[in-house]
Formats: structure tokens, sequence, C-alpha cells
């Protein structure tokens, strides 16, 4: 995919910071995968882009946001997710699960090592 | 808020890796979606890729402008950078150190290590893909003149290369020295002349021909 178009969706997403240059910014990288994630899926034909600016919209409206917008990309995760449960993608219960699975396992990486799923020390996935 | 003497660190990090409810949501929505096939980590790095040059808050190269053009600043820097970079507004979200060190004709400072989460993203915005693969990491140790040609920046013979492990108590910013041809130009000329890639060190800060 070209950043041309990439652009564009993003043109398309209500909301988003931007920099004095049009361009998105991201606060941190797991912003960038997110926005990333959505934009190849949304390739892959699992949801229009209409469907996914009225799923991001419906979060970043939600009381208790907060007016600046600094949760902009909390939002979006949070309505991803919301997607990917509703199209049966994945199970609400699962994702929770892995999230706490991550965590333990960043915690159990030593310093300077990638962190892993399979180093969560209750994981029985692997 | 804690003296820290950067010499003085130890290197037992139990605890270096934290990842927020966000972060770890964002990773749990990956693994769902490869082992469903649904997406390849190499098409969401190179769509990240894409911005990673482009985005984040270049908070870092008003920081350098500012030592360039201030020498109080650029003090102040050197001796507490952590409170320097903090006066300009720039805090990172886990309150983490930072220690600034000044490129010179004869040492180059070189900072690796976001494998985990050390990596300073109030100052210098989101990190490049390589940044993270672990070859960058171990080869930066073993051979940083090797890595910095790659990166296409040769040094003269004589200077020296340090190497800078960030940790999750402190980070590093690379000051680059100030390129030359750019006597009188305001702060806000020469942030554009920071390179997020010269404040980790794998690059240089551009001349005003190069930026143009």
């Amino acid at each position: 995919m070209s950043a041309c178009e990439a652009r564009s969706l993003l043109v398309q997403s209500p909301g988003l910071p931007r920099s004095a240059e049009g361009d998105p910014v991201f606060p941190e990288p797991w912003a960038a995968e997110a926005f990333a994630m959505t934009v190849h899926l949304h390739e892959k034909g699992l949801f229009s882009w209409g469907e996914w600016a009225e799923a991001l919209s419906a979060e970043v409206h939600r009381p208790g946001r907060a007016e600046d917008g600094s949760d902009y990309f909390d939002c979006w995760v949070e309505a991803l997710t919301g997607l990917l449960v509703r199209k049966d993608i994945a199970d609400a219960e699962a994702i929770l699960g892995l999230q706490k699975s991550w965590q333990r396992a960043a915690e159990a990486t030593p310093h300077g090592r990638p962190v892993e799923l399979a180093n969560d020390p209750l994981s029985r996935r692997f | 808020m804690h003296e820290h003497d950067p010499h003085d660190h130890d290197h037992d990090h139990h605890h270096d890796n934290r990842y927020s409810d966000m972060q770890a949501r964002v990773r749990a929505l990956e693994t769902v979606l490869t082992e469903k096939g649904l997406i390849e980590p190499a098409a969401i790095d190179a769509i990240v890729e894409t911005y990673e040059t482009k985005v984040g808050p270049r908070n870092g190269a008003r920081v350098v402008a500012k030592a360039w053009s201030d020498p109080e600043f650029a003090d102040w820097l050197r001796q507490d950078a952590t409170a320097a970079i903090a006066s300009l507004g720039f805090t990172g979200r886990q309150g983490e150190h930072m220690r600034a060190v000044f490129n010179t004709p004869e040492m180059h400072n070189l900072v690796v290590c976001t494998l985990c989460s050390c990596y300073p993203w109030a100052v210098l915005g989101l990190p490049p893909v390589w940044y993270k693969a672990p070859a960058y990491r171990s080869r930066a140790v073993i051979d940083p003149r090797g890595v910095l040609t790659e990166f296409g920046v040769r040094l003269p013979q004589g200077t020296k290369i340090r190497v800078w492990d960030s940790t999750a108590e402190l980070r590093y910013l690379v000051v680059p020295m100030r390129p030359e041809g750019t006597e009188g130009m305001d702060e806000s000329r020469l942030a554009d002349l920071v390179t997020r890639d010269s404040m980790i060190g794998t690059g240089l800060a551009l001349s005003p021909e190069q930026a143009r």
C-alpha cells in the first residue's frame, strides 16, 4: 500500500491528531501499530472505512473521554476491538486474557530482550 | 525526584518492561489476528515504517536547536538533562530520566536498545522499526563503525564512538554537532536540521543545503 492511500484513509478518520504538515501524530508506537492493523484489515475487506469511521466516532464521543483528545488512540484501539468482536473475528474475553498475558510477559522479560508472549510465566498457550 | 547518577546505575533490570493496558491490548489484537492469518507482521511494519520519520513529536529537535543557540541552556542540558528538557514542557510518560550526550570532533555518541520499552518517546517521537531489531542492538555494540557506515555516516578515523545502552530509568538524547554555515539561523530553522537519526547517533545533523 502506498503512503498516499494510507493518508487518504486517515483523512477520513474523524478527529485524528495531525502535525502542521497534515501527517498523523502517533504519541507512542502502539498507536501507529493499531493504525497500521486497521488499515491492513480494511484492505483485506474485513470492514469498510465507513464502518470503521462510525465505530471510531462512537468511541470518541463516549461520555468521559478526554476533552483535549489525548486519549484519541485509546478510543481507536477500543473501536477496533469492538469491531472485531462484533464481526466474530475475535472473542472479547480471549482478547482480555491475551492482554494480561502480554503484560505478565513484559514484566518477566529482562532488559534488552524482545518481549515474547511465551515469556508469560502463567502462559499455557505454548 | 531523587538525583540519578548515570555512572552509578546497576544493570539489574527486573522491571524494565511494562506494558500499558493499551500497549498490551494492541499486542493481544496482533496475536489473535496473526493466528487467524488476517495480518502479517511484516505488512504492519511496512505501514508503520511509512510514517516513522514523519510523525511523532519532534521535541528533541527543539531541545538540540536551543542547546546550539543558548550556551547556558547547553550547560544545563549537560548537567541535568531531565530538568532542562522538562523546562521546555517535554516529559516522559513514565517520568524517566534523560541524559544528553554531546557529539564532539573527538567523540561520537550512539544509543541502542528499544527491544523492551527503553525509548524516549516524549523527545524523539516514534522509534524506527530497525531500532527495535535485535540485529541493530547487538551489532551496534560489537561494530558501531560498521553500523554507522551502513547508515551512510563516515566519521574521521580519529573520532571515537561511544555506545550508550538505554535503560528503563535512563534514556539518552544525542546532541549532534552544529553544522557549518548555520551562523545566524534561529532556533526554528536550526530544529529543521536535527533529524531523528541524528538524535540517536545513526545520523548527523543536516547541512542547510541538505535540509533545503
